[in-house]
């Protein structure tokens, strides 16, 4: 079963083409998350905290890469936000997003202050990962999943959502 | 009549349950007083937090085996037993993650953790998971100190240990020490709550 999956998973990137383009991993402070979680545009948004040394999130990390892809042609964007620590990042956070081959954005919180922005973010949200924010701001959307997905559970929140 | 009285009930019960929606956790807050428990630890013997007559209070960890953040936290719970079980606040930890998710905490790897590690307090099997309910636990390391006031235990402080994960010397708000330390001086405590990043419990599928 895994092995088909990795199998299915190698074809459909390979069947898309994409160019074999590094994915990078931009580093930014609760400021720069915060207009990309609150933007008044019609583009629903599918945010997912995670870590690489988080099992549960590294485990559910291709129902998102496959959500994006199936609504590639909607207002659906996918945004990844990695919480390893910031030194991490050449070490294992980008080596793991280059081997796993992510091509949803992924960008690194750098906020050592937990305390101070979880709340901020999530008050609903104790800061156990993994967490996934479904939002529009301007549509009034804001669906909180403090566990992990289940399968098929994000294309049912989306669907409710009719992205156009 | 009867309608009259019907509705506001129903119109009370549905704000309460729109309320309830709004936190994660329908656990304990701060000030709540908790009921007792009764669990497995690792010596096979069971413990309840009525057990001990010669207690001020108790720090109570739910916390794991695998968890990075837990390992991370390890040493740190261990010095806050050494720093205040003297004092009067023991810690006892709890370990709710279910074996079926994570078979590295299973009842085994819990004792060989503790005799390893040679914990000098209990550490707790929490193997239907009610007691992290009941508490509104959700991560690891999740911390309540619970302070003794007659025969029964109020919450006084729910949350990290403290703000910085990887260093604990860097820590500059040590959120448990501090919240202790307030409540054997006889002070209110003054950070009642403190979030931060860790691994969910590895809740029992449905």
């Amino acid at each position: 079963m895994k092995t088909c999956l990795a199998f299915l998973a190698v074809w459909l990137v390979c069947s898309v083409c994409l160019p074999a383009r590094g994915q990078s991993v931009a580093v930014i402070k609760l400021a720069q998350l915060g207009p990309l979680l609150n933007k008044t545009d019609d583009t629903l948004r599918v945010v997912n905290f995670w870590a690489t040394w988080c099992a549960p999130c590294v485990k559910e990390l291709p129902q998102f890469e496959a959500v994006r892809q199936k609504y590639a042609d909607r207002k659906l964007s996918v945004l990844l936000v990695n919480l390893d620590e910031p030194d991490a990042l050449e070490t294992k956070v980008k080596p793991f997003v280059k081997k796993r081959n992510l091509r949803s954005r992924v960008v690194l919180l750098d906020e050592p202050d937990q305390n101070a922005w979880i709340e901020k973010i999530a008050p609903e949200w104790s800061g156990a990962l993994p967490m996934t924010l479904v939002v529009n701001r301007a549509k009034n959307i804001r669906k909180f999943i403090g566990k992990a997905v289940k399968e098929g559970e994000l294309e049912t929140i989306i669907n409710a959502y009719k992205p156009q | 009549m009867r309608k009259s009285k019907l509705l506001p009930g129903m119109a009370m019960l549905l704000a309460v349950l729109l309320m309830s929606m709004r936190f994660v956790s329908d656990g304990y807050k701060v000030g709540d007083t908790v009921a007792d428990f009764k669990l497995k630890n690792v010596d096979g013997k069971a413990v309840s937090l009525a057990d001990r007559k010669d207690v001020k209070g108790y720090i109570i960890a739910f916390t794991c085996n695998t968890c990075p953040v837990a390992k991370a936290y390890e040493s740190r719970i261990i010095a806050l037993n050494e720093q205040f079980a003297p004092k009067g606040y023991p810690v006892v930890a709890i370990q709710s993650n279910d074996e079926q998710r994570s078979p590295g905490d299973s009842y085994g790897a819990m004792q060989q953790r503790a005799r390893g590690k040679s914990y000098g307090f209990p550490y707790l099997h929490d193997e239907t998971q009610a007691v992290a309910k009941a508490f509104g636990a959700t991560n690891t390391p999740h911390m309540f100190v619970l302070k003794k006031e007659g025969d029964a235990y109020k919450v006084a402080y729910i949350g990290a240990i403290d703000n910085n994960q990887r260093d604990a010397a860097a820590a500059d708000k040590k959120y448990v020490e501090q919240a202790v330390t307030e409540l054997l001086a006889g002070k209110p405590v003054t950070m009642p709550t403190a979030r931060a990043i860790g691994c969910g419990i590895k809740w029992r599928d449905a």
